[in-house]
């Protein structure tokens, strides 16, 4: 079956964006890439170091990766959109994941500036995918100054909880008309399944993968589990309902 | 200003010798349920009654350390510029009293030294000094920090303490980081090791790490030297100190390091012994009570100790070091204190593969480009 995700000008097929941090050596990531079949990796600009021989990660990173370099670590917009020029100046291209985390407590977004940032770099031809707490109205207004897709989070950076803010998220992928991708918190492949049943066009995630006892296996596990979900969204959930329904209908006889 | 000086005079006043007794088992079982520890969770987990509770609370530190910040160990290492220093304190081998060649890199030194610690790999480095404002004033530090900014991604700064629109001057310089340790959180304590300099103005110190967040520092790294007063009390009161800045400033990573005092030129011997057992004690209990605080843990650790506590909540650690004014291209000078593990960064990325921990040499990029390399 043809399912592609457009984002930009770039169609995809798989649905599962993955990160290389948290691994415990870089030569991990081809590996997790092939398991995991994705086709969008993250990689923080902070973490390049084209000077570093082979501890530079864009060394363990296959060429037909779909790069895309976060702003991870800017405080403003101003720091978000200057490291987008760094990366897009060093050659990974005009992808960006826009990141601004002003709590170092909870690592959780700061909209105004993720908003601030996201119609700079837009106007300046970036493909922005902001990384944001599910707002309906923020995600609107990041739709409207030109972001690509947005990326709301499940739950807080790395904590495996899942899809906490999942009422926030449907709401979203009903009301927005742009690709949800769903960033952050994602710990379990049944609830990256449960996020694509929902309607998500990806999601995005990490440490899951990346502190598994087995990380290649988990990595599989998702591929699956995202594969899987895509496509009840597709055939379309049957209808929940509060009470059984008689499979002989009792008003039959009327006609 | 605000500061925790009015916080620390409060915190001083508790019973601590009771409190330490009246913590038992059921208390630390209580807090290692919990997610969020408060105040009372730390004096617990600080307490003796904690000691035999180490083992449960390494597993805890170790899943929430993993969780927030995976496999990686952020490498750095100092350099030291000067060992020019106004204060008597006694415990410190660049005190005043000691008559020795005082030193103080050249722009062409600092270059050398640059370039050989680059070629490790390392993009972090740390800058030292004595303290002396006469001879290593703001205007050195700025001058030093225009050349190695030509090699390092990242630029930490532990010198005297500054006024905030000196810690400003220095962040569009190119430092992005803060490390300043109180040494002794114990107010007697800290006026008798602290004879004579402006080093003995407690107050100014303690308020320092607050400016250098003010100024808007990436990053702020505190600790106290253990081993000068009461361990249990001093890591309570810095644990205290980082919660402080960390929910005041929540935009600057507030980092700890547990220090324990090492030989030096003098004599002096501390009053608290504090074991190993001691210091992982301590450590968990950072880790426990804040757990995305970074965790630094130096060279004064000898390897096989250094090699265990990666384990533990530890997310950045020094290799390749010497504490010699220009230690990394000449031999000679005098140490600030003697180092117990003196691997090279390629035996520590070494050890840390073998640990299944990745060693990180670069995790960010100095953003105050100067005009001439802006984009």
């Amino acid at each position: 079956m043809f399912d592609p995700l457009v984002i930009g000008d770039t169609v995809l097929s798989s649905r599962l964006f993955i990160g290389t941090g948290k691994y415990s050596r870089n030569t991990l990531i081809p590996e997790v890439i092939a398991c995991s079949g994705s086709e969008v990796i993250t990689v923080a600009l902070r973490r390049v170091d084209p000077a570093g021989g082979t501890e530079n990660i864009m060394n363990h990173i296959p060429e037909h990766m779909k790069l895309l370099p976060n702003t991870s670590g800017a405080r403003t917009a101003e720091e978000a959109v200057r490291i987008a020029r760094l990366a897009r100046a060093a050659g990974l291209g005009n992808w960006v994941k826009i990141e601004v985390i002003n709590d170092q407590k909870y690592l959780l977004p700061d909209n105004l500036e993720t908003i601030r940032a996201t119609e700079i770099l837009a106007a300046e031809g970036f493909v922005v995918l902001p990384y944001m707490s599910p707002d309906l109205s923020v995600a609107l207004r990041l739709r409207d100054v030109g972001a690509a897709a947005v990326m709301p989070l499940g739950s807080p950076i790395g904590t495996n909880r899942g899809l906490r803010t999942k009422e926030l998220l449907r709401i979203l992928i009903e009301e927005v008309n742009l690709p949800i991708i769903v960033d952050a918190g994602i710990g379990r492949p049944s609830e990256a399944a449960e996020a694509m049943e929902m309607g998500a066009a990806a999601v995005l995630l990490n440490t899951a993968i990346a502190t598994a006892r087995d990380p290649l296996g988990m990595a599989e596990a998702f591929r699956e589990a995202v594969s899987a979900g895509r496509k009840a969204y597709l055939a379309g959930l049957g209808p929940v309902e509060e009470s059984a329904a008689a499979s002989s209908p009792l008003t039959g006889f009327l006609g | 200003m605000m500061s925790f000086y009015e916080t620390l005079t409060a915190l001083e006043k508790y019973p601590y010798e009771d409190l330490w007794k009246q913590y038992t088992e059921v208390d630390i079982k209580r807090a290692l349920q919990k997610e969020r520890m408060d105040e009372g969770d730390l004096l617990a987990l600080l307490s003796p009654a904690a000691g035999p509770y180490l083992e449960e609370m390494a597993g805890k530190a170790q899943r929430i350390t993993r969780s927030n910040f995976g496999q990686a160990i952020q490498l750095f290492t100092p350099m030291y510029l000067a060992d020019f220093c106004v204060n008597h304190c006694t415990y410190c081998s660049f005190s005043s009293i000691y008559d020795f060649p005082r030193k103080k890199l050249s722009m062409e030194e600092v270059k050398r030294e640059a370039e050989t610690i680059v070629a490790t790999g390392l993009r972090h480095i740390l800058i030292l000094t004595g303290e002396s404002r006469r001879e290593n004033p703001v205007s050195y530090i700025k001058e030093c920090v225009e050349v190695l900014r030509q090699y390092f991604t990242s630029i930490s700064i532990e010198i005297n303490p500054l006024t905030t629109a000196e810690y400003k001057e220095l962040l569009l310089a190119g430092v992005d980081g803060l490390t300043l340790y109180q040494e002794v959180y114990h107010q007697d304590t800290y006026k008798a090791l602290h004879v004579k300099g402006p080093k003995r103005n407690y107050r100014n110190r303690l308020d320092a790490p607050e400016r250098g967040c003010q100024a808007g520092f990436r990053s702020v790294n505190i600790g106290a030297l253990l081993g000068m007063h009461d361990w249990r009390k001093e890591a309570f009161m810095t644990a205290m100190h980082a919660r402080y800045l960390q929910n005041s400033y929540p935009e600057c990573e507030i980092s700890l390091s547990p220090p324990r005092f090492r030989p030096y030129l003098g004599e002096f011997n501390p009053e608290s012994d504090v074991t190993d057992r001691a210091l992982v004690q301590i450590i968990l209990a950072y880790r426990l009570f804040l757990p995305r605080s970074g965790i630094t843990l130096s060279t004064r650790e000898p390897a096989v100790l250094r090699d265990h506590l990666i384990h533990l909540g530890i997310t950045k650690m020094s290799a390749g070091v010497s504490t010699e004014v220009g230690g990394h291209t000449n031999e000679g000078g005098t140490p600030q204190f003697e180092i117990s593990d003196g691997r090279s960064v390629q035996e520590i990325t070494d050890m840390l593969y073998a640990n299944h921990l990745q060693p990180v040499f670069k995790d960010w990029d100095i953003l105050t480009m100067p005009a001439s390399l802006s984009i």
